[in-house]
């Protein structure tokens, strides 16, 4: 791990049955770089992020998962401390993943559980700090006027950038996102992305992107890695990556389904 | 599509009569079973219900003209069933809470989970009359008797229906939690237990109306209540007097299950 890398993945293996998801990958992540996890359904970029914030184990062996100073996971066993470490990580889903029946006010409030006392966290008594800190983060992302709706009856962008101001109140320094525009309208996702790449430049925080859509990815992202069948297969800037490369990754069909611009 | 047409149509699925075999035995083994219970079920018996119409006959003259004097002694009994069935299912409902959680399989692991599902299969398995004796003779006759039963009953059913909502959550927003860097009590706190809330309350709900009508029958057995008015006119072929008691539970039970019905409906 250098210096300034947030995060250090070394040799991640993880088997599905007879699946390889991933297949010894390594990654150092910087502070503040901004990186697009790309490849075709099933090469391992969900299973992937979801492997640095301990949602699943990999597999035992010489595979050690590091954020910040501490271990997430080594030799297929999840770090005791995980819970220290996921604070400073937000996690975005595909899916929002909050929780429907609760209102956007405590959907984000939530992202202060880890910090704050355990009856208080149990109890929903959110001090002061974290009642500011939800409305601000809300109402940056301009859905502060839904604060007392139920998440469940917001729009799926609303609900997106509901889950990323949890990240804010989380105080997170790194936010690892699992793509999060895919269950979204093009407007919408562009919003999202366009809020992901201001934390990143504006308040320094370190984002890696899962992304179906390559044209989101090169024009988002300063970094692409690109998974195939549980192996890295580039890793670079994105003005790097070149048609023949991606053809390689998605099939010879790649043309026709995602081209909508040239990689310049 | 010229590739599709080029190949033959495959014919419909079809079953053997080695894959048809275990639908058969089932099949032969229910009707089996009826010919087998039909004797000491006393099936054959069933003529009577029409040419014993003299008992009958009477019971419906005391039906047709139902005796209200002692009303409020039925409406307080009433009344006290209800709370009986109160009680039992409230306290219930606070055992159910934890054993659901670690009768669950995706909380709890399955080496706490198996013992504790194989309990709550036992504590089921004691019908309310049973239990209702047992504890008849451990506090005495009365309704705190009828109260323990139906909480012992009622808690292993609950816990396990429970426990059933519990396995069927979307996990998604019990992980959004916990990459918060919450507990495990926060998980299930504020992503598991939103997510069964309206289900958990709908069956405590119906088993509050079932438990109604179960206290009734409680009463039978000297646990305090209507039931035991009821036992009592019975006894004294009182029909005009049982016929009031019958009315006053029908409009209390009926009354009951639509009040939880509307909240019930209301919830999901």
């Amino acid at each position: 791990m250098t210096d300034a890398a947030v995060l250090s993945i070394r040799n991640a293996s993880k088997t599905f049955g007879d699946r390889r998801a991933l297949d010894s990958v390594s990654l150092d992540v910087a502070r503040g770089e901004m990186i697009a996890l790309i490849g075709p359904s099933g090469s391992g970029k969900s299973t992937l992020l979801r492997s640095i914030s301990a949602l699943q184990t990999i597999d035992p062996g010489p595979g050690v998962i590091t954020a910040f100073d501490g271990p997430v996971q080594k030799d297929g066993k999840i770090d005791s401390n995980v819970r220290q470490t996921r604070t400073r990580i937000g996690m975005i889903f595909q899916q929002f993943n909050l929780v429907g029946r609760l209102s956007l006010f405590t959907n984000v409030a939530l992202g202060s559980l880890g910090r704050i006392s355990f009856w208080r966290a149990a109890l929903g008594m959110w001090p002061q700090e974290t009642r500011l800190a939800t409305m601000a983060a809300l109402h940056r992302f301009g859905v502060s006027d839904y604060a007392s709706q139920r998440a469940n009856t917001l729009s799926g962008g609303q609900q997106q950038r509901g889950a990323i101001a949890r990240a804010l109140v989380q105080k997170a320094k790194i936010i690892l996102a699992d793509e999060p525009v895919a269950s979204l309208d093009p407007v919408s996702a562009r919003r999202v992305m366009d809020i992901l790449r201001e934390l990143n430049r504006n308040d320094g925080l370190t984002v890696v992107v899962t992304l179906h859509q390559v044209d989101y990815a090169l024009r988002y992202c300063d970094r692409v890695v690109a998974l195939k069948a549980g192996k890295v297969v580039y890793d670079g800037p994105a003005s790097g990556l070149k048609t023949e490369q991606l053809i390689d990754i998605y099939g010879p069909e790649f043309e026709d389904v995602f081209w909508e611009g040239a990689p310049k | 599509m010229s590739s599709v047409i080029a190949t033959p149509v495959p014919p419909p699925p079809s079953r053997t009569l080695l894959q048809r075999a275990p639908d058969l035995l089932l099949w032969g083994g229910v009707f089996v079973l009826l010919a087998i219970a039909f004797g000491p079920a006393e099936i054959r018996k069933i003529p009577l219900l029409l040419s014993n119409s003299a008992n009958m006959r009477e019971m419906g003259q005391g039906f047709t003209h139902p005796d209200f004097t002692d009303w409020k002694l039925y409406v307080a009994q009433m009344w006290l069933t209800v709370q009986i069935a109160i009680w039992g299912t409230s306290i219930a409902v606070l055992a159910a809470v934890p054993l659901s959680l670690l009768a669950s399989r995706n909380i709890t692991p399955w080496y706490i989970q198996r013992p504790v599902r194989f309990f709550l299969d036992m504590v089921r398995s004691a019908p309310d009359l049973v239990l209702g004796m047992i504890f008849l003779v451990a506090v005495g006759p009365g309704p705190l008797a009828g109260v323990l039963a139906l909480s012992i009953n009622t808690s292993g059913v609950l816990a396990k229906l429970f426990s059933e909502a519990v396995e069927s959550i979307d996990r998604g927003p019990v992980e959004g939690v916990r990459a918060t860097g919450a507990a495990k009590l926060h998980e299930i706190n504020w992503g598991v237990i939103p997510q069964v809330a309206p289900l958990w309350t709908s069956y405590a709900l119906y088993r509050f109306e079932s438990n109604s009508r179960s206290a009734t029958v409680l009463g039978l057995i000297g646990a305090g209540g209507i039931g035991q008015v009821l036992f009592d006119s019975l006894n004294a072929f009182a029909y005009s007097r049982t016929a009031a008691i019958v009315l006053v539970i029908i409009v209390a039970v009926s009354l009951i299950d639509m009040l939880s019905q509307a909240i019930r409906s209301r919830l999901l």
